[in-house]
């Protein structure tokens, strides 16, 4: 099936670049071809490749749209030069229809919620975080979510309803790839278990939104699961195998935006209700959580922008936590703290963009750094370069456990 | 009596006078003002600007935009801009409610990542996508930041003109302006835009004037940095007022999603 869709994408491409990117009636069809390699600089990947990400990619998008109908297919080809296979991603790919008052879109579709710059507290659609330690380019951060999303307009607010039948993970760094902290590194009989799709387990996220006193203002509730994985070892005293597995999440959340201070100032919130443990005393399930988010953003001299967001992590249920630990596994903290600076500056007429990010935390005392300057050579030719830097005190924490995976990446993309 | 019969005349004769006088340079702008940015209900343009570098080096952006008027003209306005090209913004969409006392409020869709981003708005005079053109040149500018004088009338080609001279209270792009204000649109054929040291740094020609739903409009413009050595080419391909753009365009739904109708 794969190989079949492969050919179709691989000649339907090849005849779109050989007739130029077109624009029928109702029917535009438009993509990109893109080399993106990320080398390691301080130390070779567990499997002694010196490179994170090595792939050439061309990606094709069609559009069409007839009347309130609209079909949207977005998917890529893709050659990796690391683990030597080329392979076909379905990025999106859906069929919307719109009303009066309502707009429903099924399929694969990418969603993001909330007022977070990397920070994700009620954007609770799968991501692809290794996509972002890699050096690829920001939008595959995110992953599609397979749902039925149905948007409603009434008077008095706006509402989003996603509803997922399948679930998707978040992807994770490979331990072949990146060199990461493991609590039980001597186990690696590991199985993956997903919630297997069914009625209950059907994940639904709604988001209601209104103006609020000038302040734009959304409502999220989510009833789902958690997309990182939890470890579960059959045994704690003897482990031989450990089960990854995915924990029921119960999520309730509010976001706030508005003008002011000479810039735009964010707040965001969430509450986390971890359902298979209630009680916070089982360890290798994450605790319940509140979250805040504050951001502020202005421009601080003409073309440069900053974004600045604090971000606060409460645990719960503390002395459970406290009480039912395993010795040896890092401590969590019952309050983590992060902060996060973006700084983004245009140069020669909006040609030239210099980025600075980077993640740090005082509670964890790790940190993450992402200097990027980006060039478009033509307006259809762009070229960026950065580095990924990670660190910390200790290598339990988030930043702290990537110590050894720095590195240095490029893309280039032509699009048509 | 007598005396109150003189008191009248001379009454009446500085009336006449006042009535001969050129026109006051703040009616001058008002009326440029709306005769340049807020003519018709609402307006919606297909536009190509042309960015031509200083060896020459062309590039191209291609977008529709949207404006509908709230209140009169000088008052609050919503922008809605749908970019075609280039194709690393292609179905980006740009949304800008703009108020004439206080910043404006900007949202920026990135269809990549299907996120609406609120924009911090302070840079009225940067760059618009890397033109010449500053955000405040494409939508306009509080006319009581400014002093207006009328500083001389002068013809450019076979127009008369005012020739207005602009200097801001505070903190601006420039120093001052001077402007060439058709005595018969009120539109403005040529702009000259002067740094702290009095020099000439930036210099706007309406290139081209037609009438487009029967009213007066700048088809094409020139910005040209004499500084720089950079140029911008604004056209107005298609152009329509009174397109009856409904408020609802102005929310998450349709910058998420804009209606064909309203972008192609």
């Amino acid at each position: 099936m794969k190989r079949v869709l492969m050919i179709v994408s691989l000649t339907t491409m090849l005849t779109m670049l050989r007739c130029g990117a077109s624009e029928a009636e109702g029917m535009s069809a438009h993509g990109f071809l893109q080399g993106n390699y990320s080398v390691a600089t301080d130390d070779k990947n567990p499997d002694g490749n010196r490179f994170k990400w090595a792939e050439e990619r061309a990606q094709f998008k069609l559009d069409g749209s007839r009347n309130e109908e609209r079909f949207f297919l977005k998917t890529d080809v893709f050659y990796d030069n690391i683990d030597e296979k080329a392979d076909v991603e379905m990025r999106e790919a859906y069929v919307a229809s719109s009303g009066g008052l309502w707009d429903a879109r099924i399929g694969r579709q990418i969603i993001t919620w909330g007022v977070g710059d990397l920070v994700f507290i009620n954007d609770v659609f799968p991501k692809d975080h290794e996509a972002f330690f890699s050096g690829r380019p920001m939008e595959y951060l995110k992953k599609g979510s397979d749902a039925l999303k149905v948007s409603a307009y009434p008077e008095f607010a706006s509402f989003e309803l996603v509803v997922t039948p399948f679930f998707e993970p978040d992807n994770m760094p490979r331990s072949e790839r990146f060199r990461m902290y493991d609590p039980m590194p001597q186990v690696t009989n590991r199985e993956t278990k997903e919630p297997p799709a069914n009625l209950k387990n059907t994940e639904i996220a709604l988001r209601a939104y209104r103006d609020l006193a000038g302040f734009e203002s959304s409502f999220y509730f989510y009833k789902g699961f958690y997309r990182t994985p939890s470890m579960q070892p059959d045994s704690l005293s003897a482990p031989t195998k450990i089960t990854l597995h995915y924990p029921e999440l119960l999520l309730y959340g509010v976001s706030l935006q508005k003008s002011a201070l000479d810039g735009v100032v964010s707040l965001e919130a969430g509450y986390l209700v971890s359902q298979d443990d209630k009680t916070g005393t089982n360890p290798l399930i994450p605790n319940s959580q509140a979250k805040v988010l504050v951001a502020y953003q202005r421009q601080i001299i003409e073309d440069m922008t900053m974004t600045t967001q604090y971000l606060g992590e409460y645990m719960l249920s503390y002395d459970a936590y406290e009480a039912h630990r395993i010795q040896g596994f890092p401590k969590e903290p019952l309050y983590r703290q992060l902060l996060s600076l973006r700084l983004q500056y245009l140069m020669m007429s909006q040609t030239m963009r210099l980025g600075w990010f980077s993640f740090w935390s005082p509670t964890d005392k790790d940190y993450l750094l992402n200097p990027e300057i980006r060039y478009s050579f033509t307006d259809n030719l762009w070229g960026a370069i950065g580095a990924l830097v990670y660190g910390g005190d200790t290598d339990t924490t988030r930043f702290g456990s990537l110590d050894k995976n720095d590195n240095i990446y490029t893309q280039a993309r032509y699009e048509f | 009596m007598i005396g109150y019969l003189f008191t009248i005349i001379i009454s009446l004769m500085l009336a006449a006078t006042a009535f001969a006088a050129p026109p006051d340079a703040g009616d001058i702008m008002k009326k440029s003002q709306a005769a340049f940015f807020y003519q018709g209900a609402d307006f919606k343009a297909r536009v190509e600007m042309t960015l031509v570098g200083k060896t020459g080096a062309e590039r191209r952006r291609e977008l529709t935009m949207l404006r509908k008027n709230y209140g009169p003209s000088g008052g609050d306005q919503k922008y809605f801009i749908y970019f075609f090209k280039p194709l690393d913004v292609k179905d980006m969409a740009f949304m800008v409610y703009k108020y004439p006392k206080k910043d404006d409020d900007r949202w920026l869709f990135v269809p990549g990542l299907n996120m609406v981003r609120r924009i911090a708005a302070q840079d009225a005079h940067s760059s618009f996508v890397g033109s010449d053109f500053t955000y405040e040149d494409v939508s306009g500018r509080d006319l009581d930041d400014d002093t207006h004088t009328v500083v001389r009338e002068e013809k450019i080609g076979s127009l008369d003109c005012y020739v207005v001279k602009s200097v801001p209270f505070k903190e601006s792009g420039s120093a001052h302006k001077l402007s060439w204000i058709d005595k018969g649109s009120f539109l403005p054929f040529k702009e000259e835009y002067y740094d702290k040291k009095g020099a000439l740094v930036k210099v706007f020609t309406a290139v081209e004037v037609k009438e487009v739903s029967g009213r007066l409009t700048v088809t094409r413009r020139r910005m040209e940095n004499v500084q720089t050595g950079t140029k911008t080419e604004v056209v107005y391909v298609k152009a329509e007022y009174n397109v009856g753009i409904e408020d609802s365009l102005f929310t998450e739904r349709y910058l998420k999603q804009p209606p064909k109708r309203l972008v192609e």
